[in-house]
This record gives structure tokens, sequence and C-alpha cells, in this order.
């Protein structure tokens, strides 16, 4: 009876799925230590900013709209239960937004998908974008960039008792995970690693830490923040390998704009705010904060 | 409109177009197989059998796809089974579709009349020769429409597969969005692609639909 045979094996398959549903999906919540605070950034009222068609419309609104990301722990992360945001980029974010002369309650955060944040930015639907965006030639032909205010480089997230993933050249036939799509991809096959792709890099550290993959490469910045989530479990590896200058985004034809961020930038990476910043964010990973990058005006 | 044949883009273009084809051959034929045995199990006389129909026509039809994905891809690991990510993809679209072909296969068999079956009956044969040889050969060719819009829909689920380490042709999109192309160019290429093989599948449906259509 072939039917029989087969339907017992289809409800094997079936058992099979019905417990894998039942997994536990616990990954520890991000840690709510908050004895490193950020600063508050005194909002400021006599911002000049005649001329920028943004600013010009948030004034109207009353509101600063900005694109952020929502999924990136320690970086740009949204706290559903509190419902407030959190994040290096967000501190960013929040210290150009005051010189622009805007209070915090004066922002209203829209969650921005990477692709989507050239349409967001030329469609007006925000006013500046900050979320690990990488400047450079070809977006610059569709947005400006304020910045860089912080240098990435494409690095190694591995299991803390890892001892033989020491750098790229190490992961030769190690099975290395990183986002569909990203250009982590390209970079980490050269060094002959078997890669796996995810939507996010919350399902490779998922695999991380369930041992099916050796390790998880993309921007440090972003592996720092899951190495901060995952404390005592994972570690960043700490060799660099790429170059990612990380840009606030905005739209193209806003000089005056682009100027103000960048002035705002300069002023709070000068008085130690973007220092502090790191501290209460990142720097939760045990990584000390760089020095602020040189911006590049253009 | 350049962007596939600049910078080794089309390479990439082509491998996504054949690893979609072949994600949607694998899951279709996964589906029907499995679709028909499920089919035959609602029949089936055995409760055993229906009730199992039953159960998984619920579980499958009723989940969203991409939770099927979730389940497959980071459920399985944890009871220690592990599969080729093509593979999982493959099981979670087959499963799921397999639900959908066979409400439509069994659709299709109460189209039969019920006439048919006793004959069959009457002249000795088994329940799995009735089946085979007389029910189902007859409420194919009746379903053959609605099980087009089976098929073609399964393509365009199969883009699911591209969040699960499948490089399929939706997932090309964040690839080329990376590297700074123009949205809207790159969705021009995949939406067109997709169209080709939804195309093609309702093309063969269709010319199955002349071969075999019954007159009525």
């Amino acid at each position: 009876m072939l039917n029989r045979r087969t339907s017992a094996a289809a409800l094997a398959v079936l058992a099979l799925a019905a417990t894998a549903a039942c997994g536990k999906s616990g990954s520890p919540s991000a840690s709510t230590d908050s004895s490193v605070k950020a600063a508050a950034y005194p909002v400021k009222t006599d911002a000049k900013l005649d001329g920028s068609p943004t600013i010009a419309a948030a004034k109207k609104r009353g509101k600063l709209v900005i694109g952020a990301k929502a999924d990136q722990p320690f970086l740009g992360f949204e706290d559903v239960t509190t419902n407030t945001r959190n994040g290096f980029d967000i501190e960013v974010a929040k210290m150009v937004a005051a010189d622009l002369g805007f209070s915090e309650s004066q922002i209203e955060w829209k969650t921005i998908a990477s692709a989507n944040r050239e349409t967001a930015l030329s469609g007006g639907q925000i006013d500046y974008y900050v979320g690990t965006y990488s400047i450079n030639d070809k977006r610059k032909a569709q947005v400006s960039f304020a910045g860089p205010y912080y240098i990435a480089g494409q690095d190694l997230l591995v299991r803390k008792d890892n001892s033989d993933i020491t750098g790229p050249d190490a992961t030769k036939g190690k099975n290395v995970c990183t986002a569909t799509g990203s250009t982590s991809i390209d970079r980490i096959k050269t060094y002959g690693a078997t890669v796996t792709a995810f939507d996010t890099y919350s399902q490779c550290v998922d695999k991380l830490l369930n041992k099916e993959v050796d390790a998880v490469t993309t921007d440090d910045a972003i592996l720092m923040g899951y190495a901060a989530k995952n404390e005592g479990q994972l570690k960043v590896v700490g060799k660099p390998f790429s170059t990612e200058k990380y840009g606030v985004g905005l739209n193209k034809d806003d000089k005056v704009l682009r100027d103000a961020i960048d002035d705002a930038l300069k002023a709070h990476e000068d008085n130690g705010d973007w220092k502090k910043a790191f501290d209460a964010t990142l720097a939760k990973s045990g990584s000390a904060a760089p020095q602020p990058p040189a911006l590049e005006r253009y | 409109m350049g962007i596939l044949f600049e910078d080794h883009n089309f390479s990439l273009f082509w491998h996504a177009f054949v690893q979609t084809i072949e994600l949607s051959a694998a899951s279709a034929l996964l589906a029907i197989v499995l679709g028909t045995l499920l089919a035959a199990c609602r029949v089936s006389p055995v409760p055993v059998l229906r009730a199992f129909g039953t159960v998984w026509i619920g579980v499958f039809r009723n989940t969203p796809l991409t939770l099927l994905f979730f389940a497959v891809t980071f459920g399985l690991p944890r009871v220690d089974v592990h599969l080729p990510a093509f593979l999982c993809a493959a099981v979670a679209l087959g499963c799921y579709t397999a639900s959908f072909v066979c409400e439509v296969l069994r659709a299709g068999i109460n189209t039969i009349p019920i006439g048919q079956a006793e004959a069959a009956r009457s002249l000795g044969m088994t329940f799995s020769q009735t089946l085979t040889l007389i029910v189902l050969p007859q409420a194919g060719r009746a379903v053959l429409g609605p099980m087009s819009s089976v098929f073609i829909a399964l393509p365009r689920n199969s883009a699911i597969a591209g969040a699960f380490n499948v490089a399929e042709l939706l997932s090309l999109q964040q690839t080329l969005s990376e590297r700074g192309y123009a949205i809207f160019a790159i969705f021009f290429w995949i939406a067109l692609a997709y169209l080709c093989i939804s195309a093609a599948v309702g093309l063969a449906f269709r010319t199955l639909e002349r071969k075999l259509a019954v007159a009525a």
C-alpha cells in the first residue's frame, strides 16, 4: 500500500514541522544597563537655515521626520515595549536635530529599509536619514551626504570561545553568515569563505549561537551592537578589512541643510557628546570609542 | 536600463533567474505528488487518513508562508535536523503549495458523478484503482484552470526564499540596491523576469487544457 507508507512519511514531516515551530526562539533581550548615559543636547534656537526647503517644510509641520533603522541593537533600535528608540545612530540623529532647532519631542521617527532609503529621501518622506548609511558615488548621484560621522569596517563576529578565526584570512572554508545582498558577501567570498545569507543579521546571530555558522560578517559597528546584546557569548574579532564611511543622508538639492548637519556633527564631536554617545551604546561590546573621522564637506 | 549589462550584473541576474526556476520546479514537483496523496487521503474511506489530510490542510494552508520558512530553517536545527538551504526552501514551499493542490483536486473529485466510482467498484476495482484509473484522471482535467492559478502563484511565492539563504530573483534586488542602483530600474528587470516565468507556466497550462479538456 503505497498510500499508507507515504502518508506515514508525510505525517512524520508534519510532526517534525510542528515540533520545530515550538522551538524556543529566545535570544537575550538588549541589556538595559544605563550606568553610562548619553548627553542631553541643548536645542539651538538661533539655527540659521534660510534657503533649505527641507527645514522650511519641517518648520511648517512643526516636526522633523528622521529615517532610521529599527532592528540594529545599540545602533538603531526600536524598543516596542517602551516605544523608544536607542543606539548610536539614534544619538547622532538627535544631536543633529538639536542643532537644527528641533527638540526630542519634535522628532518623528520613521523606520526605512535599506532598499528604500534613496526613494524616501528624494521623495521627501523623511528629512534626513541616520542608519549605517555608507557614502558611495552611486548613491551620491541620488542623494547627498553629510559626514562621515563614523568609519566602520567589515569585521567578524564569533563565539567567545572561538580562537581559530583571528581575521578574514582565517575564514577559508568556514561558514560565514551575512545579510542577503550586502556588499559584505562579495568581500568575504574573496577569502574563500562559504557564505550563508539571511534577511537580517539577527537571523545570522541565531545561527551563530546555534553553531550552524562559524562567524557573522558585516560592518563592525553592527557587530558591536550584537556583541553588546549577547554579552559574554559573542565577540568582535577586531580586524576590520574594509572602509565604510557612515554619512547622514539627505535630499540631494539641499546644500544649506547639508552644511548645517556637517556643522552640527563637528560641534558635537568637539564638545565630547559624540564620545559620550558611543560610550553609552556600542562601547558595551567591549570596544573603546575611536576618534571621530574628519568631515568631508563638498 | 543598462544595469543588467554592467559590473557582471548579468551573470548574477541569470543565476538568480535559474535559482527561481529550479526552486519553483522542485517545489512544484513536491506539491503535485504530496497534493495528490493528500487529496487521496481526504476522500479515502479510512478515517485516520481523512483526519490527517484535514489537519495538514489546516496547518499548511493557514500558516503564513514566511512562518513556514522560519520553522524549517530555524526550527529544524533545534531538533538537530540540518538541511541545505535550497532543500529547506523547497520543503516549505512544496508543503504549502501541496495543501492548495489538494483542495483544488478534491474539488475536481467532487465533480465526478458518484456512479463512476460505483461502477468501478462493481467491476471489482480496489479503492486505489478506482481513484487512479477512473476518478483522478477525470478530476485532473476538470481542474486545469484553477490549478494553473496555484502554479502561477508558486514562482512568486518562492521570492520569500530569498530571505532564507537562497539566491533567487527578489534577493537580487538587495544586492543591486546595495551596489547603489536606482530601485525602479532594478524592479523593472525583476518584474519582467517573474512575468516571463508566470507567462510560461500559464502557457503550459493553456496548452494542456487544449489537449486534455473534455468537450462539454
